[in-house]
């Protein structure tokens, strides 16, 4: 015997309340002849739902696990090599200058800040990557798109949106030339 | 034959809800940690990621648990 009465004309099973909750006789035609029970739809809807929220969860641990492989055996950064991007001569105390270390780079900034000191920085801002320009004066960094200021001196952010310091470029000063030795401070 | 769940129908539907919301709340909690890793990671900072994979990996053991329970008790 069905449990939903089925069979009896405009009759619905007590367990089977329309969505709309009116009643038996005003339900058309189609839902009288194939009741559904409701609650029971619910149920499963519900069950189903937290299935695929399970399935999400699933996807983040993918997300997680793909970091943690790219940070244990990911692409090492390639041995540092000297790489010549100025010479001293060439900036006065203040001046900057863009690179690409190591070739094919996104733009490195150096900046000379001393008569024999100078610091390199990748000049993507770490918010949403504009390019930073020197405030030598004030010892900063400063990015115009969203006025971020870094410390000039560590690419520390000190002011506005960003929140993660700028890549760092090393550099060395030889034979009045400055070279660029290796990038500090960025996984990608 | 089907064995019969020992819940009500009522029960059953309070149990799915509350599975629901612990669900929920464990991967609202996995997305701020894929979130603040990804932060770290680019930011040059790759010693978060192992222990963060491994409380995601715990977060979905979770999951996956309630979900399993939801199953068998019907």
């Amino acid at each position: 015997m069905s449990r939903f009465n089925a069979g009896k004309e405009g009759a619905l099973a007590p367990r089977s309340v329309p969505p709309d909750r009116a009643p038996a006789a005003l339900q058309p035609r189609w839902r009288r002849d194939f009741p559904i029970d409701w609650d029971e739809d619910d149920y499963v809807s519900r069950r189903d739902l937290v299935k695929y929220v399970v399935l999400t969860s699933g996807a983040f641990v993918v997300g997680q696990a793909w970091i943690a492989y790219k940070s244990l055996f990911g692409r090492r950064a390639a041995p540092a090599h000297a790489l010549p991007v100025a010479s001293v001569n060439e900036l006065p105390v203040g001046g900057a200058k863009t690179f690409a270390y190591p070739e094919g780079s996104t733009p490195r900034l150096l900046v000379r800040t001393g008569s024999n000191a100078f610091v390199a920085y990748d000049q993507q801002c770490t918010h949403l990557q504009c390019p930073v320009v020197p405030a030598v004066e004030q010892g900063k960094l400063h990015c115009p798109c969203h006025n971020g200021w870094f410390d000039l001196q560590s690419g520390d952010p000190i002011a506005g949106p960003p929140r993660r310091r700028l890549p760092r470029v090393n550099v060395e000063v030889h034979d009045g030339t400055v070279y660029a030795t290796g990038v500090e401070g960025s996984a990608i | 034959m089907k064995s019969k769940s020992p819940f009500a129908r009522s029960q059953r539907m309070t149990i799915v809800n509350g599975i629901f919301v612990l669900v929920l709340i464990l991967v609202v909690l996995q997305l701020w940690l894929l979130s603040a890793t990804m932060n770290a990671y680019l930011g040059g900072d790759a010693a978060v990621a192992l222990p963060a994979a491994i409380a995601s990996a715990v977060c979905l053991g979770l999951n996956v648990g309630l979900l399993r329970y939801l199953y068998r008790f019907e």
